[in-house]
C-alpha cells in the first residue's frame, strides 16, 4: 500500500506494522469527526469485515456468495443472545462482550463451514443459488423460531457504555467506532494474513485451474471450504460489531437486497483486493446517505421524495455498477494500481539511467514480482 | 520530470483537501457538560422549534399509515399561520424507515445528531421505535407521543423521555375481549396478532378477562410475509366465531379478505391500530368494504366521530393545509399528536429545554383532547388507559357508547368524558 515506507521490511512483518499504523490512523481520525460521522465510521468498520471476507472468497477462491448477509445475521443474533443471557447470568462489560463475539464468530463460522462443504460440491451459479435461498429465508427463519429470533422485530441488547475511564473524553458514538476499527483491524489482518499465504496462494490456483491445482497436490475441496469458513467468520464479526453499535439485531438489516449490495461493493471496489473492500464498505454506507441528503436538497414534492428516496440507492448502485464494471474491470482498487504502475513507470523513464538509490536493493524491479505481494489482478482472467 | 512535479503537487493538492473536509466535520466528539444552556434546548432558537419523527412512507405499513405524519404536518401548519407556540414556529422533520428497525436506528441518529431536533414525535411502530427506545433515552432526547400501543414506553424509571399515545394494547385487548364477552358470552374467541410486543401484549389483555388459555386459538403473523391464509384456514378450522386482532391495517384487511375468499365470515374485533374503516376501504374496495366491515368492531380514544367539534376543525384544517386529502381516522390521529405536542410545549414555558417539557408532560396537567382523561403522570407515562367501543355501520364508523378502563388488571366501565374544543384548536391561545 505504502510502498516507500520502512523499506527494510517485508512479508509479513511489514503488513502487521502497516495494519498497526492505518488502526492507529484510524482512531485518531475518531477525533476530527462528530457523533453521527463516527457512527458512520462504526458502519463502515462492521460491513468492511463483511466486504474484506466476501472479496477474498470470491476474488481469491473464485466461489460467489450472494448469501453474506445471512452470515453477518448468524454473527448478529450469535452476539445478541449471548450478550442477552450473559446479562441475565449477571455478567456485563469486556467479559460480555468478548465472549459474546467470540459465539458470534463460531456461530457464523459453523454456517459458513456448512455452507463450504456444500459449496465445494457445488459450483458457479448453483453455490449462487444455495447462498441465495438462505438469505431468502431469513426473515422464513427468525419468524418460525419467533420465540428465540423474536420475528421482525428482532433482539435487542443491553447498552455498552463509555467506560468510566475515558468517560469524560469521548462520546458513545465514538467509543462504538473504537471498538469497530479494533475488531476490524484484528479481523482484516488476519484476513490479508491468509491472502498473502501459503492458503491464499493455494486459493489462487485453485481458481486458476482446479484440475492443474489437484495435479500439483493442492487439496482443491479443502481450499475451498477453508476459504469460505475464513469469510463467514470476518462477516459474523461483522455482524457481530452491528450488533454492538445498534444493541439491536433483526432480519430487516439482512435483507436480499443487502447482501446483493455487499457483492456490488466488492466488485466496485475491486474483486481479491482488499483496500477495495474498504472501498466498496464506504461506498455501501455513503452513497444511501449521500443520495437522501441531496434529495433533500432538492424542493420536490412530497409524494415524489418518497418514492425517490426508497429507490433511487439501488439504481444508482446498478449504474455504478456497470459503469465500474465497464471502465476500470479491476474495480476501483485495480484502476489506482494501474495508474500508480502507470506513473511509476513514467517516473522511471525521467530518471534513465536507473535510479542509483535502489541498487541497494536488487531484487526490486520495476514491478512487483514476488508472488505473495504481487496484488491479485483478475482483468487478465476474464 | 514535469509529471514528477505535477504528481506531487496533485498529492498537495489531495492532502490539503482531505484535511479540509476533516475540519469541516470537526465538531468535537467530546460529551458537553450540561452547562451551556444552548444545549440543553438543541432543535430551539428564537422563533423555531424542530422537532423529528420516523414514519413507514415506504414499505408493508406504509399504506396503512404514510398519512399520519402528513396530517401532523398539516396541523402544525395551521398552528404557525397563526402565530406557533409561544412565538415560535414548529418545523417537522419526518423521514421514511420503511418499517424496518434497522433503517429506524439509522434515521434516529440523523435526526438527533445531524438535524439535531429538540425532541422525537410520534415515531411508529412497536419493533421500529423499540430499537431506538435505549438510544433515545441515554442522549436524553424527549421521546414523546409514540405511535404505539406497547406497554414499552410506559416506563419512566427506566425510560425517563419516552412517553406513549397510543391507549397500551393491553388495554386494548382486555376492551375487546370483555366487549366480546359482554355482546356473544358463548362464542368462540380467537386472536390473530402480529409477531412482536404488539400482538404479546393484545394476548395478555385478552387473558385477563377470559383467563389463561381463554383464547381457542392464537395464530401470528410476520410483517415481512404478505399472505395469512395458513393463519385463517386454522382459526376457521378452530371454529372461531370472535376474532381479535392485533394487526396493522394492511394486515387487518388481508385478514378480512382473505377469510371472505375461504367463505368464513367471523366476528373482527380490531385493536385501534388497525381498525380505521376509511383505510380498510381503500384496501378493500369501495364496493366490498361495507359488505365484508359491516358490524367490525373496534376500539377509539379520539374524538372521531363524524359529527363532533373537533373532527370539523380537523377537516377544515385538513381541506386548508394537506391538499383535502381523504380524510381518516389517520388525520384524526395526526392532528391529535400535533395538538398534544402543541400543548406541551405551549406548557414547557417561553424558554423550553428537554427537561422543561418533559417535566410540564410529567405534571399531569396536560388536557389533550381524547374522549377519556390522560394519564400522564410522575409516575406514569400511559396515555390512555381506557377505549372506546366504536362499530361500522352502513360504512359509517362511530362509538357505540360503551367505554372500558383498566383499573389494575379488571376491566371496568366508565363514562366518557371528550374534551371540549377550545381556542380554535391552538394551545395557549386565548
Amino acid at each position: 500500500m505504502s510502498p516507500r515506507i520502512l523499506p527494510g521490511l517485508t512479508g509479513t512483518p511489514r503488513l502487521l506494522v502497516t495494519a498497526a499504523a492505518l488502526t492507529v490512523l484510524a482512531i485518531g481520525g475518531t477525533f476530527l469527526l462528530d457523533p453521527y460521522r463516527n457512527y458512520q465510521l462504526a458502519l463502515v468498520a462492521a460491513y468492511f469485515c463483511a466486504t474484506a471476507g466476501l472479496t477474498l472468497l470470491i476474488g481469491l477462491s473464485g466461489q460467489l456468495s450472494l448469501g453474506h448477509a445471512a452470515l453477518m445475521a448468524a454473527g448478529g443474533y450469535g452476539y445478541a443472545l449471548t450478550a442477552n443471557a450473559l446479562t441475565e447470568s449477571g455478567i456485563d462489560g469486556v467479559p460480555r462482550f468478548l465472549v459474546s463475539l467470540v459465539v458470534a464468530v463460531v456461530a457464523a463460522g459453523l454456517l459458513g463451514l456448512l455452507l463450504g462443504l456444500a459449496g465445494a460440491r457445488l459450483s458457479g451459479p448453483y453455490l449462487a443459488g444455495v447462498t441465495l435461498a438462505l438469505v431468502i429465508a431469513l426473515p422464513a427463519i427468525t419468524s418460525v423460531f419467533s420465540g428465540v429470533f423474536r420475528g421482525d422485530q428482532g433482539v435487542q441488547i443491553a447498552y455498552d457504555g463509555v467506560p468510566e475511564a475515558l468517560r469524560l473524553i469521548i462520546a458513545v458514538e465514538q467509543w462504538q467506532a473504537w471498538v469497530a476499527i479494533l475488531v476490524t483491524a484484528i479481523v482484516v489482518t488476519g484476513l490479508a494474513v491468509i491472502r498473502r499465504g501459503r492458503l491464499g496462494l493455494r486459493m489462487r490456483a485453485v481458481h486458476g485451474d482446479e484440475t492443474s491445482a489437484r495435479l500439483n497436490g493442492v487439496p482443491a475441496g479443502r481450499v475451498k471450504v477453508a476459504a469460505f469458513t475464513a469469510s463467514a467468520v470476518s462477516a459474523g464479526a461483522g455482524g457481530a460489531i452491528l450488533c454492538f453499535v445498534t444493541q439491536s439485531v433483526s432480519p430487516g438489516a439482512y435483507t436480499l437486497a443487502f447482501s446483493l449490495l455487499l457483492v456490488v461493493a466488492v466488485v466496485v471496489g475491486g474483486l481479491g483486493s482488499i483496500g477495495g473492500a474498504a472501498v466498496g464498505a464506504v461506498v455501501v454506507v455513503l452513497l444511501p446517505w449521500l443520495i437522501g441528503t441531496a434529495i433533500g436538497a432538492f424542493d420536490l414534492p412530497t409524494e415524489l421524495e418518497q418514492r425517490l428516496s426508497g429507490n433511487l440507492g439501488v439504481l444508482v448502485f446498478g449504474a455504478l455498477l456497470i459503469v465500474v464494471t465497464a471502465v476500470w474491470p479491476g474495480g476501483l482498487a485495480g484502476a489506482l494500481r494501474r495508474r500508480r504502475r502507470r506513473e511509476n513507470r513514467m517516473l522511471r523513464a525521467d530518471q534513465m539511467p536507473p535510479a542509483e538509490p535502489r541498487d541497494s536493493r536488487p531484487a526490486e524491479p520495476a514491478i512487483p514480482a514476488s508472488p505473495a505481494s504481487h496484488p491479485i489482478s483478475t482483468e487478465p482472467e476474464r | 520530470m514535469s509529471q514528477h512535479t505535477a504528481t506531487h503537487r496533485r498529492t498537495v493538492a489531495a492532502t490539503a483537501a482531505a484535511a479540509a473536509a476533516l475540519l469541516a466535520f470537526t465538531a468535537c466528539s467530546t460529551p458537553s457538560t450540561g452547562t451551556d444552556p444552548a444545549e440543553a434546548a438543541p432543535g430551539v432558537t428564537d422563533d423555531t422549534v424542530t422537532i423529528g419523527t420516523h414514519q413507514p412512507l415506504t414499505g408493508p405499513a406504509a399504506a396503512g399509515y404514510s398519512s399520519i405524519s402528513a396530517a401532523t404536518q398539516a396541523y402544525f401548519d395551521y398552528v404557525n399561520e397563526n402565530g406557533g407556540i409561544n412565538g415560535r414556529a414548529i418545523e417537522y422533520l419526518v423521514k421514511d424507515d420503511g418499517y424496518n428497525p434497522a433503517t429506524t436506528q439509522t434515521v434516529v441518529r440523523e435526526l438527533v445528531q445531524e438535524d439535531e431536533v429538540f425532541a422525537i414525535l410520534n415515531g411508529l411502530g412497536t419493533p421500529t421505535h423499540t430499537s431506538v427506545l435505549d438510544y433515545l433515552n441515554q442522549n436524553e432526547v424527549p421521546d414523546l407521543f409514540v405511535a404505539s400501543g406497547s406497554t414499552s414506553w410506559n416506563q419512566p424509571d427506566k425510560y425517563p423521555f419516552t412517553f406513549a399515545f397510543n391507549a397500551d394494547y393491553v388495554v386494548e385487548g382486555a376492551a375487546l375481549a370483555q366487549y366480546a364477552v359482554d355482546e356473544s358470552p358463548d362464542a368462540v374467541v380467537c386472536l390473530l396478532g402480529q409477531d412482536d410486543d404488539f400482538g404479546d401484549e393484545v394476548v395478555e389483555g385478552a387473558e385477563l378477562v377470559l383467563g389463561e388459555g381463554g383464547l381457542a386459538e392464537v395464530q401470528r403473523y410476520s410483517v415481512s410475509n404478505q399472505d395469512v391464509t395458513a393463519q385463517i384456514g386454522a382459526m376457521q378450522a378452530a371454529g372461531c366465531e370472535v376474532n381479535l386482532l392485533a394487526t396493522v391495517n394492511g394486515f387487518t384487511a388481508l385478514a378480512v379478505g382473505t377469510a371472505a375468499k375461504l367463505g368464513y365470515f367471523p366476528k373482527w374485533f380490531s385493536s385501534s391500530s388497525g381498525g380505521d374503516y376509511p383505510t380498510l376501504v381503500g384496501f378493500l374496495g369501495e364496493d366490498l368494504a361495507p359488505k365484508l366491515l359491516q358490524g367490525f368492531t373496534s376500539t377509539n380514544y379520539l374524538p372521531f366521530s363524524p359529527d363532533g367539534e373537533w373532527t370539523a376543525l380537523f377537516r377544515q384544517i385538513n381541506d386548508e393545509y394537506n391538499d383535502g386529502a381523504p380524510f381518516d381516522g389517520n388525520t384524526v390521529y395526526g392532528m391529535s399528536v400535533g395538538y398534544l405536542f402543541a400543548e406541551a410545549l405551549a406548557a414547557a414555558g417561553d424558554d423550553p429545554t428537554r427537561q422543561g417539557l418533559v417535566d410540564a408532560i410529567s405534571s399531569g396537567d396536560l388536557v389533550g383532547n381524547g374522549i377519556l382523561p390522560l394519564s400522564f403522570g410522575s409516575d406514569s407515562h400511559a396515555a390512555y388507559l381506557g377505549v372506546g367501543i366504536t362499530t361500522v355501520d352502513q360504512g359509517v364508523q362511530d362509538f357505540v357508547g360503551t367505554t372500558y378502563a383498566l383499573e389494575g388488571d379488571e376491566v371496568a366501565t366508565v363514562e366518557a368524558e371528550p374534551v371540549p374544543l377550545e381556542g380554535e384548536g391552538i394551545p395557549g391561545a386565548e
